[in-house]
């Protein structure tokens, strides 16, 4: 620790905080252009710039000089620094000046103003009026992306952008060419950015050089309403902020957690939202002689009454979604037992994941903010950059800190980090859990990490291959044992037991012909329904289920539901209402209790208060929301051991722009899919 | 200096010579491992020095596959250095400097010249021998005003004697590089004014008296 005197505070920090720290713990505010607390210092803004008792007798930028470079006094008083003396303020307006030479005055046009940087500090601690008179700089756009417009004459050169895709994307996709004032931000010859975070430099960029091209000129910063969300686009649950005007999702971005997403989110996170308004189911249907036609809700329930009334439950199955709330599914099963009804499952995809196996057999138990204490990983079926790309940038964070062996069983994809690649299945696990090769790096290892994927897991064989690697994982308190899912909804599925009971089906076992006469589907669009069964489906877009449905019932989706979602390390999350679902569709759960009215079976709530209080005493971590209720690591030393295949491990996620309904609906997710397929096919070549 | 950009005819391929790869090998071989792509200014050099001096888009990417870098790092070092040319050059290079020691001797007269002899900035005659850059100081501003025609500095220049040079290289006539003026290298135009007790009177300095001093090594092109 170090003491520093910020404008006669007196505060004591640690000796290798910057000034510009020094002066936050003092509750000082520093301007800073190129400075962000997530990248590599770069100092070349000189917006914050202080002036220092201690040390060099000119303005010093407080972001790239550290506490512990200033000389204490003559009688060994603590440095001093002044963040409001003549000196700075005189600093600051030349600074600023010299930014505003070169920088547009086309505020009124710019989509950043009122959120901008630039704007809000150049009223701050600019001049009132102009100098300068000369011709401006001009610097021609650039292409990036379809994510990402430009309007390059506004860049100040912070290299905020180029930092960031080298840094946290690790695909280097930015850079500062030319010199002096003809110094260009750029992509190499104009190719598009391959990074999946890549949306993610329109909310660095201090100014409006970089833009999400999808909302511009679609609305101005003060006219959003904004609701805190989290994300469903992934299990990891990032937090999100909906920003709405009237009733339309314009824009997504990140909320700040350092737990979870720090300050990132991916692309299809992000701007998959003009898929909340395409394909929307906006009214119920019925299948007429083969054809949908559109229904009242009663003439829909009327339908299914019929088919419920004459189907035996044994012939009767639900099967749950990726994107539903807890509350949803909670609603969906509480009307199968009603029913008498076993055949349940959220597992579309297969995966060998049991509730009774205890809870640390599915969570990803080392957390997410875990990742920076592992001293070791091994990565088991699972293309982490494409599963979440924000717990991947994590990783990466991890391995940049240094010592961190890596090393992947499964598909060779490129992860943005180096790692050593053991084989393609379990083989090569066996192979580390006798100890040999990698395995005596885990063996080693204090706080090994091993991310075990739906490649794994969603196989005949994936439960002896989940009791192999919780094996290498559990030392002492650590449990590394880390399950990371692709499915939003799946640990809070897994959490309220929507699983097969006594004798029922699997998600696969009921979509095979003839298995069951009436299939509920909550959203389920990822699982091929075999015909024969008569499907209803509840859900929001016209994908799959739809498709296959008999009759549809128009459901909410994510940003117009307040819903619990329990991302893939266990954390109780709340997602808010931003606004109301289409047309005459309805929240999910408020579906199933109106269904249950006219089935005869009414359920016993009447309210989202009154499901919550019925949730919550069936599953009391559920009322802990944003906090992770600690899996007992015990459970893991009893997974059943089983016989392995030979087969490789692959992932489930083969375009990473087109995972949910949502994502299929967007145009923009389209063309970012259209984009990465042709890059992935030159690159092969 | 305006934006500069890569040249819009570009070759199909780079390769390195075998020479000039190992080359580039012993340069590499002198950093530590994993820090490479320190080498990154030499090997564009080179890669430069062997494509008729300047760099295509491929010898970017060769140079960065070669060092493990991302192309857009080695394109922002060699659209940083003016030294690297991104665009076809004449076969007589001329970088005129003029940076304010150089433009108080006249260098605005040598640009003239330039201009009315080879045309625009940036642009290779039609018979394919000059072309010409401005530049900012090459360090030998005591010789001001001066030009470097590839890798030879010409100084002490009017636009008498570099309108000169400039038949003379196009003639293929020998030149005589450095101070144009009868100057020996830095020293005083007049002779040496101090140290002459030192200097001057056994022919180790001082003007140039000696013939055979005189007859330094012709311009030896390309
Ligand atoms: S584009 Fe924006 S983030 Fe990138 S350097 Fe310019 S101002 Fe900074
Ligand atoms: S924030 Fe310190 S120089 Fe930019
Ligand atoms: S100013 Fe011309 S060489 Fe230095």
């Amino acid at each position: 620790m170090a003491k520093i005197i910020v404008d006669g505070i007196e505060v004591d920090v640690p000796a290798e905080y910057t000034l510009l720290q020094a002066a936050e713990t003092a509750g000082k505010e520093i301007p800073r252009f190129c400075f962000h607390e997530r990248l590599s210092v770069a100092g070349n803004c000189r917006m914050c710039l202080v002036e220092v008792k201690g040390g060099p007798p000119k303005p010093t930028a407080s972001c790239a000089m550290s506490v512990k470079d200033l000389r204490p006094g003559p009688n060994g008083e603590p440095p001093e620094m002044f963040t409001n003396s003549p000196m700075v303020k005189k600093a600051r307006e030349g600074v600023m000046e010299f930014l505003l030479i070169n920088h547009p005055l086309d505020c009124p046009i710019c989509d950043q103003g009122g959120e901008c940087d630039l704007q809000d500090q150049a009223l701050a601690f600019g001049r009132d009026r102009s100098r300068y008179t000369e011709n401006k700089n001009a610097v021609e756009n650039k292409y990036i992306g379809p994510l990402v417009k430009t309007e390059m004459t506004r860049c100040i050169q912070c290299t905020r952008c180029v930092r960031f895709t080298a840094e946290i994307c690790g695909t280097s996709d930015m850079g500062n060419i030319g010199r002096g004032e003809d110094s260009e931000i750029t992509t190499y010859l104009q190719s598009a950015m391959r990074s999946e975070l890549q949306g993610n430099v329109t909310d660095l960029c201090p100014v409006g050089a970089l833009l999400p091209r999808p909302q511009n000129f679609r609305a101005r910063p003060w006219e959003y309403t904004k609701t805190p969300g989290v994300d469903v686009s992934d299990a990891l649950g990032a937090n999100i902020r909906i920003d709405t005007r009237g009733r339309e999702v314009i824009r997504i971005l990140p909320r700040i957690n350092d737990a979870v997403n720090e300050e990132w989110i991916s692309d299809k996170a992000r701007q998959s939202v003009d898929g909340l308004k395409l394909q929307r189911l906006d009214r119920p249907y019925l299948r007429e002689n083969g054809r949908l036609r559109p229904a009242s809700w009663s003439e829909a329930f009327g339908a299914i009454a019929a088919k419920v009334q004459a189907t035996s439950p044994d012939k009767t199955g639900f099967i749950g979604g990726d994107l539903s709330s807890v509350e949803d599914l909670f609603a969906a099963k509480a009307l199968a037992d009603k029913l008498g009804v076993k055949n349940i499952d959220a597992r579309q995809d297969g995966a060998k994941l049991d509730p009774k196996n205890g809870r640390a057999s599915y969570l990803f138990n080392a957390s997410v903010e875990g990742i920076d204490a592992a001293d070791a990983l091994l990565i088991i079926g699972s293309n982490p950059r494409w599963e979440s790309p924000v717990l991947n940038a994590r990783i990466r964070r991890r391995w940049r800190a240094g010592d961190f062996h890596i090393a992947v069983i499964g598909e060779p994809h490129d992860l943005t980090y180096p790692y050593e690649h053991l084989g393609a299945g379990p083989d090569a696990l066996a192979k580390v859990a006798r100890g040999e090769g990698f395995g005596e790096v885990l063996a080693k290892a204090e706080r090994p990490l091993i991310l075990v994927g739906a490649g794994a897991l969603a196989r005949e064989d994936g439960a002896a291959i989940a009791a192999l690697a919780a094996k290498l994982a559990v030392k002492g308190d650590w449990n590394g044992y880390s399950v990371l899912h692709t499915a939003a909804s799946r640990v809070g599925a897994l959490d309220i037991g929507f699983v097969p009971g006594e004798g029922g089906l699997t998600a696969a076992a009921m979509a095979k012909a003839g298995a069951l006469d009436l299939l509920f589907l909550v959203g389920a669009d990822e699982i091929n329904v075999e015909p024969g069964a008569f499907v209803v489906y509840v859900g929001t877009h016209g994908d799959r289920g739809a498709h296959r449905a008999d009759v549809i019932l128009p459901g909410a989706a994510y940003t117009e539901k307040s819903g619990l979602y329990v991302n893939t390390e266990g954390r109780v999350q709340l997602t808010d209402r931003a606004g109301f679902p289409p047309g005459d569709a309805r929240e999910d759960w408020a579906v199933f209790r109106a269904l249950s009215a006219v089935l005869g079976k009414t359920l016993p709530f009447d309210s989202l208060a009154q499901l919550r209080a019925l949730l919550n005493k069936a599953v009391p971590h559920m009322a802990q929301i944003d906090e992770i209720e600690k899996a007992d690591a015990g459970a893991l030393t009893k997974l059943p051991a089983g016989a392995l295949s030979g087969a490789a491990f692959v992932s489930p996620i083969t375009d990473f722009y087109l995972t949910n309904p949502i994502a299929r609906a967007s145009k923009v997710m389209a063309e970012c899919s259209a984009l990465a397929k042709g890059a992935l096919k030159q690159a092969a070549e | 200096m305006s934006a500069r950009r890569l040249a819009e005819q570009q070759p199909d391929s780079f390769e390195f010579t075998p020479e000039n790869k190992a080359w580039l090998d012993r340069q590499i071989a002198k950093y530590p491992p994993g820090r490479q792509a320190s080498a990154v200014i030499p090997a564009l050099w080179q890669a430069q020095k062997q494509h008729d001096y300047w760099l295509p888009q491929k010898a970017i990417e060769k140079v960065a596959d070669l060092l493990g870098m991302p192309y857009i790092r080695v394109l922002e070092v060699a659209t940083f250095y003016t030294m690297f040319n991104l665009e076809p050059v004449g076969k007589f290079f001329v970088q005129v400097c003029g940076t304010t020691p150089c433009m108080l001797r006249g260098s605005d007269a040598i640009i003239e010249v330039c201009q009315k002899r080879i045309g625009e900035q940036r642009h290779v005659t039609a018979d394919g021998l000059f072309s010409w850059l401005e530049v900012e100081c090459l360090g030998a501003c005591c010789n001001a005003p001066m030009v470097q025609i590839n890798d030879d500095y010409y100084e002490d220049l009017t636009a008498e004697s570099f309108a000169k040079l400039l038949d003379d290289l196009a003639a293929g006539r020998p030149t005589h590089v450095g101070p144009q003026n009868g100057r020996n290298r830095s020293e005083p135009l007049g002779g040496l004014t101090a140290l002459t007790e030192f200097y001057g009177a056994d022919g180790k300095s001082g003007p140039l008296s000696d013939p055979a001093a005189a007859a330094q090594p012709a311009h030896p092109g390309k």
